[in-house]
């Protein structure tokens, strides 16, 4: 993985002729402040400012700040050590010279995020409230619900026993992060947002699942229509569209939350590549506090292309096809060794 | 002054005469609707859209059927319909006939609505769940309830599709009242309906949506794949608004819901 050097020393010279030199611009551009600049974005037809595009919230800046982390953000240098490592880490989590390697190396078609466009930013983590970058101290009940979830994977047996016990993602259910809030994937973390009068629909690539927020206030569905990505009301404040999400039916719980969390997203246009994108989680049956945390959108070319994930799920057959095929040879094995 | 009286009144008859000529071959029917129109001056077509037809179950004309599944009893038993396509048959090809009649044989295996697959085009327009469509000079979206199929039209920057896909790649314009959309790069997965009527990947779909009524639009179809038809051929529906004031698309998110159908049989088995 040698040109890993060659990028991470690429990477020092592009935060450098971004401007990440000094803590004023940076500060500036971080999501959790307002918009410095004087920057308007445009309009739609029908008078919204105009988010329209293709996005990419691709990041190596992680959602908790790392283990012996003291500071909010890093020196431009330190950005490009973290990122080069964060980089090193995709490209080797598999042995060289094995088909693994082949076939999982992200440096390959640039599905490694430092080939990509990316959200830069020099802060140590995406979380900003709590101030120590960390999520907040779950409540007795949250620790016990995630200690009861923890318990019924347990007894649902190994990840391989069926396809019912893999990840969400890799069932092709719904990405982890797909949010709200939306959160960075390893790879194609893309986005389209179109907007119509009284609405606006966001396309996230992976899974193509599709946000669609209608900005009338229209009042909630009854509770007991319950989603996997809740159920999304916007409205315009000024430039920001503020989004806030309730009733999601607690299957793809976010670190943890339980089915009662509900967020507010904040999408505000800072400039012609970039949205800010902060979010607050407030779940009080899982959270002592609420908390927020923040990153950006950059813009890309698009367009995005289908994600058809369960279609071309081959690998959830294979593999369990193999783990059944596993079992069945270990049990001749064993009825080998069993005296006659 | 040139022209008299009578000349005007047969000038007028003229005008109206051709008035009405070219209203009626532009849009195939009179008198034409004009839709309100967006700001950049199209006819509007957001909204919540769903055909209310029995189109999914057999776009040709048929009479009601059993259920497939004899514990569902009438509850999926197949309505009757008059079917969708021009002139009642499809002109297939003998032998693509003969693979149409060995899928409706299969369909509990072969129907990829059975596995929850994305459902292609133009089966997602007549699936029996409702799709969004959120219109801008530069794209239309159609984003269906089924699977979250979603399709994005170009309406600007047409090019070819990059990949074959299931939805395809759909280059839109407008014809005066009409949005036109062209699609091709489809994979040859999809079928037209859970009788087993297919295509194969040099499938062209032209669709034409043209509103009707400020609550419904006419939906046209043209059907294009020389290795299974003989010729081109025509479906053709209305759509209908969702006129609940608090329509909206809801979650169908059916993968959870063909894991045990599509897995179980890999299940490993309790220990002996």
């Amino acid at each position: 993985m040698n040109h890993r050097l060659f990028v991470s020393g690429h990477l020092v010279a592009a935060l450098l002729m971004m401007g990440l030199v000094g803590a004023t611009p940076v500060r500036a551009q971080s999501p959790d402040s307002s918009p410095a600049n004087a920057y308007t974005p445009p309009r739609t037809p029908d008078g919204q400012p105009d988010l329209q595009g293709f996005w990419t919230n691709s990041t190596y800046t992680p959602l908790e700040r790392p283990d012996g982390v003291t500071t909010e953000f890093y020196t431009p240098e330190g950005v490009a050590e973290t990122e080069a490592r964060a980089g090193a880490r995709e490209a080797e989590q598999t042995v060289p010279g094995t088909i693994p390697d082949v076939h999982y190396d992200f440096t390959q078609f640039g599905l490694d995020r430092s080939q990509t466009t990316m959200a830069r930013s020099l802060r140590t983590s995406l979380i900003v409230d709590p101030p120590d970058g960390r999520m907040p101290a779950m409540t007795e009940e949250g620790r016990r619900r995630v200690a009861r979830r923890e318990e019924e994977a347990r007894l649902r047996g190994g990840r391989w026993d069926s396809a019912e016990n893999n990840q969400l993602d890799d069932r092709c259910l719904i990405m982890r992060t797909a949010g709200p809030p939306m959160l960075n994937t390893s790879y194609n973390s893309n986005y389209q947002i179109v907007q119509a009068p009284g609405y606006v629909m966001i396309l996230v690539e992976m899974i193509h699942d599709v946000r669609i927020i209608p900005l009338d206030g229209r009042p909630r569905p009854n509770p007991r229509v319950r989603k996997w990505m809740g159920t999304s009301r916007g409205r315009w404040e000024a430039d920001t569209l503020v989004v806030e999400t309730s009733g999601f039916n607690g299957k793809n719980p976010f670190n943890g939350s339980s089915e009662n969390m509900s967020v507010i997203e904040r999408f505000t246009r800072i400039d012609d590549d970039t949205i800010l994108y902060n979010f607050t989680i407030d779940d009080e049956s899982t959270w002592t506090q609420p908390w927020s945390a923040g990153l950006s959108m950059k813009k890309i070319q698009g367009p995005i292309f289908e994600h058809a994930c369960h279609e071309g799920n081959y690998s959830m057959y294979n593999t369990l096809v193999g783990a059944r095929l596993e079992e069945q040879l270990a049990a001749e094995e064993a009825a080998k060794q069993e005296p006659n | 002054m040139g022209i008299r009286p009578r000349k005007w009144t047969s000038l007028a008859i003229i005008i109206t005469a051709s008035l009405l000529l070219s209203v009626s071959s532009e849009s195939g029917q009179a008198p034409a609707y004009r839709a309100p129109r967006t700001a950049d001056g199209r006819p509007d077509l957001n909204g919540i859209w769903q055909a209310i037809n029995t189109a999914n179950w057999d776009i040709e004309p048929h009479a009601a059927g059993p259920s497939l599944v004899r514990e569902l009893g009438a509850i999926v038993a197949m309505p009757a319909g008059l079917g969708v396509v021009e002139g009642g048959e499809i002109p297939y090809r003998p032998e693509a006939r003969a693979k149409r009649d060995d899928n409706r044989r299969n369909r509990l295996e072969l129907d990829p609505e059975i596995k929850c697959y994305l459902p292609g085009v133009p089966r997602s327009t007549y699936m029996p769940f409702p799709f969004q469509i959120i219109q801008t000079p530069e794209f239309v979206m159609m984003i269906h309830e089924y699977a979250g199929a979603a399709r994005t039209i170009y309406m600007e920057n047409h090019t070819e599709a990059p990949a074959p896909s299931w939805m395809g790649w759909s280059n839109g314009h407008w014809e005066g009242e009409t949005l036109v959309v062209d699609s091709t790069g489809f994979n040859d997965r999809s079928w037209f309906d859970r009788s087993g009527n297919f295509h194969s990947d040099a499938l062209q779909v032209t669709e034409r949506f043209t509103p009707r009524s400020a609550d419904t639009l006419n939906y046209e179809v043209t059907i294009e794949d020389p290795d299974v038809f003989t010729r081109p051929w025509i479906m053709s529906m209305p759509l209908y608004r969702r006129v609940e004031p608090n329509a909206e698309i809801l979650e169908f998110r059916c993968v959870e819901f063909v894991e045990d159908l599509m897995y179980g049989h890999l299940r490993r088995q309790p220990d002996q």
